[in-house]
């Protein structure tokens, strides 16, 4: 074929990309701390044009470095009209009233449901890499989440009974991210068998009377707080009196992002010290 | 009289013995007196020493030194209607402890909580002699607790909002409404001695108080220096209130209710009423703390919730015979 029959080939070829790429959204907005994960994962370059100032947090989000380089939105209404996006990416529990008027300004708005389990991270990273036209991208991510996984979540016979102990009280049972954490790390949680499906309140008492080999605690924020003192009376610090103790580390674990398997190795690390120490 | 104290002492005991026994942990009745006083430390043992024991101690001193101060301000003032909460004295001494809290100086100086809370408290009551005047005339005193309750309110829901902590606003109910779940032994040795000091203050006001019924002169010519026993009111409101409200936050209504409700009882004698108002208001917070483990256990049902429920429709009442009274 000769070159200047190719050319208009070439341009045909190209047109038909651009059509079937046309709705790939060139300026996307993300307004909650998970998505702003997930979009940083999967996006094109320049592709993502806000994140949420938590994204730039080292304590709640795994990816502050890259998140430092994106201009901030505080998921307002107003803000993020003004920077003209054509898709927004927000979580359920973002506020209705923002999600609603970005709706009647007529600015596409896709949510996001928190992860409970593992296996809701492959589907997120899906669903992102279709909405932002990363298919690939999220696809070799996918891949790359499930064979770490495999890896670490190893069987073992010998299960340590874990609690999760964090401000205010609060436990997660095995319907939540934080217990399948647990769970892929190879821990029995003592929430799960006093009934306890997401996340509730554990009263202190229960704690005591259930004995866990390991309470893994919150890791406390910056500027005192009442709820998070409970961490330290002198019930939980006798509970992990001369016992190997674990930290929930927010950014690793509240998110759905391919991180998780950060928490769960710190966590396989913290199984292999009991079972060290037994 | 000896019936009244030996009824409500053993109210208080009871009541005492059953909080003991209450918890979401089921612990047979024996089994937990056995792990309370027996040696060992396995988890009974633990649940009641380090849980259910700091509660009830703490349930049972506070709420006296609410009544107690109760008793004291209304006896001084000649007002029903004066009670810590409702004239903003808790709210200022809530604000101490929120603004201890949130500059680490709590966690930097261990008395730094219960003294800044006391200091809340000592501007609170300040404010409240200043505004209201010796006589304190009901509408002057309730302007004046509003005043003061609104400010300390927004300045505490301010500090908390300031915060970097993600959790510390949520804490702005439990200093409004006050709360004794998972108090520790710590909490109780940082309350102790400033509510001990501020008992031994208030208990001393009694002949002064029986004499001031009488009236101001009198009461000058009976030998009571007037301005000494506002001193040692303020400085006893502001000891028994602040170390109370830096352990468990602001309850309101048990100094309000307890002196009403055991008024006729002692012959509205103000010198009789202080203690027997320190009982009853034991009793009533223990009772309190009772019922919200009963009603809501996995809520976290605050005991202003409780305290509030009984005491303002009483409060309504004092309005309303208060209204009829003025001319």
């Amino acid at each position: 074929m000769r070159p200047s029959r190719i050319i208009p080939w070439l341009a045909a070829l190209a047109l038909a990309g651009a059509a079937a790429h046309a709705d790939i959204p060139k300026r996307v907005v993300s307004v909650n701390l998970c998505t702003d994960q997930l979009a940083m994962l999967v996006a094109g370059p320049g592709q993502l044009v806000s994140v949420t100032p938590l994204a730039a947090n080292p304590r709640t989000s795994a990816m502050a470095e890259e998140a430092a380089a994106i201009p901030v939105n505080h998921a307002r209404a107003e803000e993020v009209y003004l920077l003209k996006p054509d898709l927004v990416i927000a979580g359920r529990f973002t506020d209705r009233a923002t999600v609603d008027m970005l709706r009647r300004l007529g600015i596409r708005v896709e949510e996001f449901a928190p992860a409970y389990a593992l296996s809701d991270v492959p589907d997120r990273l899906t669903r992102i890499g279709a909405l932002l036209g990363q298919e690939a991208r999220a696809a070799e991510l996918v891949d790359r989440f499930n064979a770490q996984l495999a890896e670490l979540s190893s069987s073992t016979q010998d299960r340590p009974q874990a609690a999760l102990y964090y401000a205010n009280g609060y436990t997660s049972g095995d319907a939540s991210l934080a217990g399948q954490i647990l769970r892929a790390a190879g821990f029995d949680n003592v929430a799960t068998g006093m009934g306890y499906g997401a996340i509730g309140a554990l009263p202190l008492e229960l704690l005591a009377m259930a004995d866990p080999d390991v309470v893994v605690t919150g890791n406390p924020y910056p500027g005192a707080s009442r709820s998070e003192a409970i961490m330290d009376h002198p019930v939980v610090t006798a509970l992990k009196r001369g016992r190997v103790t674990g930290t929930v580390t927010d950014r690793n674990w509240v998110c759905g992002t391919p991180y998780v398997l950060q928490a769960v190795e710190d966590l396989v690390a913290l199984r292999r010290a009991v079972e060290a120490g037994q | 009289m000896t019936r009244l104290m030996a009824s409500l002492s053993l109210a208080v005991a009871a009541l005492f013995v059953l909080s003991l026994l209450v918890g979401p942990a089921s612990i047979a009745p024996l089994d937990s007196l056995a792990g309370l006083f027996g040696g060992g430390d396995g988890p009974v043992a633990m649940v009641m020493r380090e849980i259910r024991l700091p509660r009830a101690i703490l349930a049972a001193m506070i709420g006296a030194s609410l009544g107690l101060a109760g008793a004291a301000m209304q006896g001084y003032l000649r007002n029903p209607l004066a009670e810590p909460g409702l004239i903003g004295v808790s709210g200022s001494a809530a604000l101490g402890a929120v603004i201890a809290i949130q500059t680490g100086l709590s966690a930097s100086f261990a008395l730094g909580l219960p003294l800044m809370a006391l200091a809340g408290a000592l501007g609170g009551v300040l404010l409240v002699l200043a505004l209201a005047g010796p006589r304190g005339g009901s509408l002057v005193l309730i302007l004046a607790g509003i005043a003061i309750s609104a400010m300390a309110g927004a300045l505490t829901q301010l500090v908390l909002n300031l915060s970097q902590n993600p959790f510390a606003v949520n804490e702005i109910v439990f200093w409004m409404m006050g709360s004794l779940a998972d108090r520790s032994m710590t909490h109780l040795w940082l309350a102790l001695p400033f509510t001990l000091l501020g008992w031994v203050l208030l208990a001393s006001l009694g002949r002064g108080l029986d004499a001031l019924t009488l009236g101001e002169d009198a009461a000058e010519a009976m030998g009571i220096h007037l301005s000494r026993l506002r001193l040692v009111l303020i400085l006893g409101t502001a000891c028994v209130v602040g170390a109370g409200t830096a352990v468990a936050g602001a309850i309101g209504f048990v100094g309000l209710v307890v002196p009403h409700l055991l008024r006729p009882w002692v012959g509205a004698q103000p010198s009789r009423l202080l203690w027997a108002s320190a009982l009853g208001g034991a009793a009533m917070l223990l009772a309190a703390d009772l019922a919200v483990r009963l009603v809501l256990p996995e809520r976290d049902l605050k005991l202003g919730v409780l305290t509030a429920l009984v005491g303002a429709p009483l409060f309504l009442h004092l309005i309303y015979k208060t209204r009829r009274e003025m001319p």
